[in-house]
Order: structure tokens, then sequence, then C-alpha cells
């Protein structure tokens, strides 16, 4: 009887999307409505204590989370600046007649993207370390500058971050960019050599605007990335707090909160405010690519 | 091709080698501070003097000592290897059945489900990492590797491309098996999964890479060095003590190898994963 239930084709479906339902309520569901209720109490190990708004209160005057927010907001901006237009020229340019060696250039561009944050992040903070000796510093050395504490000032650790970023995520970018100019008819190209249109029209004219889509869709990734942005500035300065807190991200602040100080009411409330966020720019985005329409049809 | 565009195509060369060059150096700054003393570091950070008489093959002699590190090294090592592997067969495995049932079926509730899964896809990990962890520690499975995986088995950006690649399948193939008197699970696990055999290569490697390379949620879950994966066990060895940054820098080098050894024999599938979710549009 059991079995014949399983097996029939009304069920069926159900049973294909079950490992997902499951993970969906096990891993998302309560545990975002356990961390609701968290966010409404004061947890200090077995203790806890139900304090109404209080956490939330807490958090509209709390001046460490706003540094924390502008600096992810910051970083968000700066990646969005810097990931954006240049590796939709650089893909132009590989996908390109006068280009040579295109695969070798792709290839290596993306090799970054290949290693451990955790590598990464350690290469990146001993290049950017505060002795004369240190690559940065030998580099502006040869142009009669004095050695920087890179990762003690505010905007060269901002721009550390920002390095480190770019290093890591040019190619692959430029591998997105890529793949939507490839989709492009190759006949708009060429009529519009023949109405002798310029290499830089062309790219104004035709590829940009054609590559709408893929810009709306790096576009969200990079938002979403840089506002969660943690690992990179944990590994910059060692795990420890960065002075005048220079590196504090919104993820680092929950991730001190929750974690180091083991707050975790406290972090609740800031998380869920993290994720009505995120999911409001998600449901403004799904709606604007026409996504619920498309999956309704 | 004119003179003009033979001269731009020079010039473009010229510049993208040189940024070709820019992001190659930190790989050759490992490659030369794993010859140099750990303490060199230390004291003059990351640069590219190669100073022959500060060299030596002695921290690569370290890793193959057997010393109390490099075992531990290799251990880490070996966790992550069966790490990857199994978290590799089970997501595909389990999201492979997961997105066929989106795409072969019609059933009340598929739209809301799947867009479930789109706003999962998008949603970071980060912001979702607290309430896991307190998730994971009351079902009491912290410590484990059942922990690091089972939240991302049915795993949502590889259904997603799963269940694109399964729309291009003809509908003729689960008729025939229908008609054959195949059951609805002997049609997938006999006619669709060989099929999709090549959608596999692409998925199985970016999740190998995310596995591989996964930092954050290990860190949280994993307490006990003897579980450490890699990226977890390096983390530890940042402490100035010891002889921790001679087996630092070559550990970190080593760690890079087998997902560079897997770019190059499969870049192909590498940027067919990559770019899967960029031209949904």
């Amino acid at each position: 009887m059991f079995k014949k239930f399983i097996y029939s084709r009304k069920i069926a479906p159900y049973v294909f999307i079950l490992p997902f339902i499951i993970t969906f309520l096990v891993f998302w569901i309560v545990p975002i409505a356990k961390s609701g209720l968290m966010s409404f109490q004061s947890i200090q190990f077995s203790d806890v204590e139900w304090i109404g708004l209080n956490n939330y209160k807490r958090l509209l005057g709390d001046s460490q989370f706003i540094l924390a927010i502008k600096n992810s907001v910051r970083y968000m901006i700066g990646t969005l600046v810097l990931l954006i237009p240049f590796p939709m020229l650089f893909a132009s340019l590989i996908n390109s007649k006068i280009m040579k060696g295109k695969g070798f250039f792709k290839s290596v561009f993306f090799i970054p993207a290949l290693t451990s944050v955790v590598v990464a992040g350690t290469v990146f903070r001993l290049i950017f370390g505060e002795m004369g000796s240190a690559l940065m510093n030998q580099f502006i050395g040869i142009f009669g500058f004095e050695p920087i504490k890179w990762l003690k000032n505010d905007l060269t650790a901002y721009f550390a971050l920002l390095t480190l970023a770019c290093w890591r995520w040019t190619g692959v970018n430029i591998l997105y960019f890529l793949s939507g100019l490839q989709s492009i008819p190759k006949e708009l190209y060429e009529s519009a050599s023949i109405d002798g249109a310029s290499a830089w029209k062309k790219f104004i004219k035709i590829s940009a605007p054609m590559l709408k889509p893929t810009i709306i869709y790096v576009l969200t990734i990079s938002i979403y990335a840089g506002l969660s942005m943690f690992v990179e500035s944990y590994m910059l300065w060692e795990g420890k707090n960065s002075p005048k807190n220079i590196g504090l991200t919104i993820v680092g602040y929950l991730y001190n909160q929750g974690i180091r100080k083991n707050n975790m009411g406290y972090a609740s409330a800031v998380g869920l405010v993290l994720l009505v966020i995120v999911m409001v720019i998600n449901i403004a985005q799904l709606t604007a690519t026409g996504t619920f329409k498309k999956e309704a049809r | 091709m004119g003179k003009k565009n033979t001269f731009l195509s020079v010039i473009v060369f010229l510049f993208f080698t040189v940024v070709a060059i820019l992001i190659l150096i930190p790989f050759l700054a490992i490659l030369i501070a794993s010859f140099k003393d750990g303490t060199d570091m230390i004291r003059n950070g990351l640069n590219l003097k190669i100073e022959l008489d500060k060299m030596s093959l002695d921290n690569f002699k370290l890793l193959f000592s057997g010393a109390e590190e490099a075992r531990k090294y290799f251990m880490w090592y070996k966790n992550s290897l069966i790490l990857t592997l199994s978290q590799v067969a089970l997501t595909l495995v389990v999201s492979a059945f997961v997105g066929y049932g989106f795409a072969a079926y019609d059933f009340k509730g598929k739209n809301a489900l799947f867009i479930c899964v789109l706003i999962i896809m998008s949603v970071p990990f980060e912001i979702l990492m607290l309430p896991l962890y307190t998730q994971v520690g009351d079902m009491g499975i912290s410590d484990t590797y059942a922990a690091i995986m089972m939240p991302f088995l049915a795993h949502a950006s590889t259904i997603f491309f799963f269940k694109q690649y399964l729309a291009g399948i003809p509908g003729e193939i689960i008729e025939a098996g229908r008609i054959d008197g195949a059951s609805e699970y002997g049609i997938f696990a006999r006619l669709i999964l060989p099929v999709m055999k090549p959608s596999f290569a692409a998925m199985a490697i970016l999740n190998a890479m995310n596995s591989w390379n996964n930092f954050l949620w290990p860190l949280l879950v994993l307490r006990t060095d003897t579980k450490y994966t890699l990226p977890i066990g390096l983390n530890t060895l940042l402490t100035p003590y010891g002889n921790n940054y001679d087996l630092l820098i070559v550990g970190s080098f080593c760690a890079i190898l087998p997902i560079f050894i897997l770019f190059l024999l499969f870049q192909k599938y590498f940027i067919e994963g990559m770019t899967a979710g960029a031209v949904k549009g």
C-alpha cells in the first residue's frame, strides 16, 4: 500500500523534491523562526530572559553597527565601480578580432578565483605589510614614497581590500561578460561595420545595451557579495579586530556579537534586520527581471 | 588586417600581458617565499627578492619530514579530500534528483517552491550563518562533517542548473520509459541520469572548488583539530609560533595545487559551471 502510494504519478514529484523541502524547513524556516524568537531575548549561555524590543532599540543607536554598515556599503560601491566596467571592457577586447592569445589571457585572469580566501588573504596581508621590504612598499618606494602602514589606516586598508577583490574577481566577471557577448548575433556587428561604425561606437551602441541582462546579473551578485564581505577582512587582520574597526563589516559585526561575544539574542536581531534588507532587494530584483511571471507561465 | 589594426592589436596585447603579470605576482611571491625561512617573512613581509643565500628546500623537507606539524598538515589534507569528494558526490545525486522533479513534472505548489530555490540561491550564506550555527548545535551535530554538508546537499544553484539542463531533454524519453513499464524512479535512474552526464562535469568541478576552499562554515562547525580541513588548519598556522610560517607558505602552495590541476585539465567545465547562472536572463 505504502509502496503503491510512493510510486503513484501524483506523489512521485513530491518525493523527488522532498530533499529540498526538508532542507528548506530544517535549515531555513526553523532556524530563522528560532532566530526571530531569540531576537526578543537576552541570552547569556543558559540564562535566557525575555526583553521585548530592546535588542532592536539598541541596534538603532549602536555606533559600531553604523560604522560596519558604512564600511560594507563603501566596499560594495568600490567593487561595483571597479568590477563591472573594467571586466566588461576587457571581455570586449578579448572577444574582438584584434586580440591575440585570447584563451591564454582568459585562463590567467581566472586563476586567482581558484584560490581559497585563506591563502589569498594571507598573501595579500603580507604583500601589504608595513615593513619597507614588503612588496607594496617596495613598489611605491620606486616612486620615492616612504613605506606606508597599509592595514592601519582607513583609506589604505580600503585600497588593500579592493585590490584583493579585483585580483580575485576580475577574471570571473570577464567570463560572465564573455558569455554574454557571445550570445549577441554577429550580424549586428557586421551591418554596423558596413555602415562604417568605429569599434568604440559598436561597443556603446551594440555591446553595452545587448549585455544588459549580464550587467544586471553581475550587478546583483556584486551587491550581495559586497554587502556580505567578511572573510577577506577577517584574513587581512588575522582574525583579530582591525585598528579603529577600519575593516569591520556588517557580517564581521554579526560574527563578533554572535560567535566571539556569544551574545546570540542581539546578534539574531542584527541578522534578521539584514535578512529583511536582502529579501527586499531580492524580491525587487526577481520582480524587475520578470522571474515571477516567467515561472508562473 | 590594416596597419592601424596591427598597431592596435600589439598595444592591446602588451596591455593584457602587463595585467597578466600583475595577476601572477602574488603566486610568484608565494613560490619564492616557499624557499625562504618563515621568520624572514614575518620580519620582511612578502616580496619578490630572490636571495639565493637565504633560500633552501628546508620548508619542503619539513613538510615531508614526518614531524608532528607536518603530520597534522597531511591529516588536514586528507580530511579536505574526503569531505570534498563526499560532498560533491552527495550534492550531485541529491540535487539531480530534485532538479528532475522540478523539470519533469507539473504539480501543485511547484512555482512557489521553485521561487524558494531562486531566493535561497541569492541570499548570501553569511546572513544565515548564526541561525544555522544554532540549529546545528540544537540538532547535536556540531563538530561533524554531517553538519558541514547537510544544509547544502539539496544545493539551490546546482538544482537550478540541472533543472535548466533537463528542460532541454525531450519528454519522449520519459514517455517511452512509462510505456516500457518503468516506474517514475526507474525512469530517473536508468534513462535520465545517463543523459545528464555532461552536466555533471560542470557542477562536479564547481562544487569541488567551493567545497575545497570552503572556510567560514567549517570554521563555525569544527572544534576538534583532528577534524580540521585544509583552510581551517592553515588558518591556525597564522600565529607566528614555532615553525608555523615555514609550513604555512609551503602548505598554502600545495593547497592550491589540486584545484589548479583540475582547472588545467577541465577548463571548459569550470567556465560552463561558473557562467551557468549568468545567462538565465
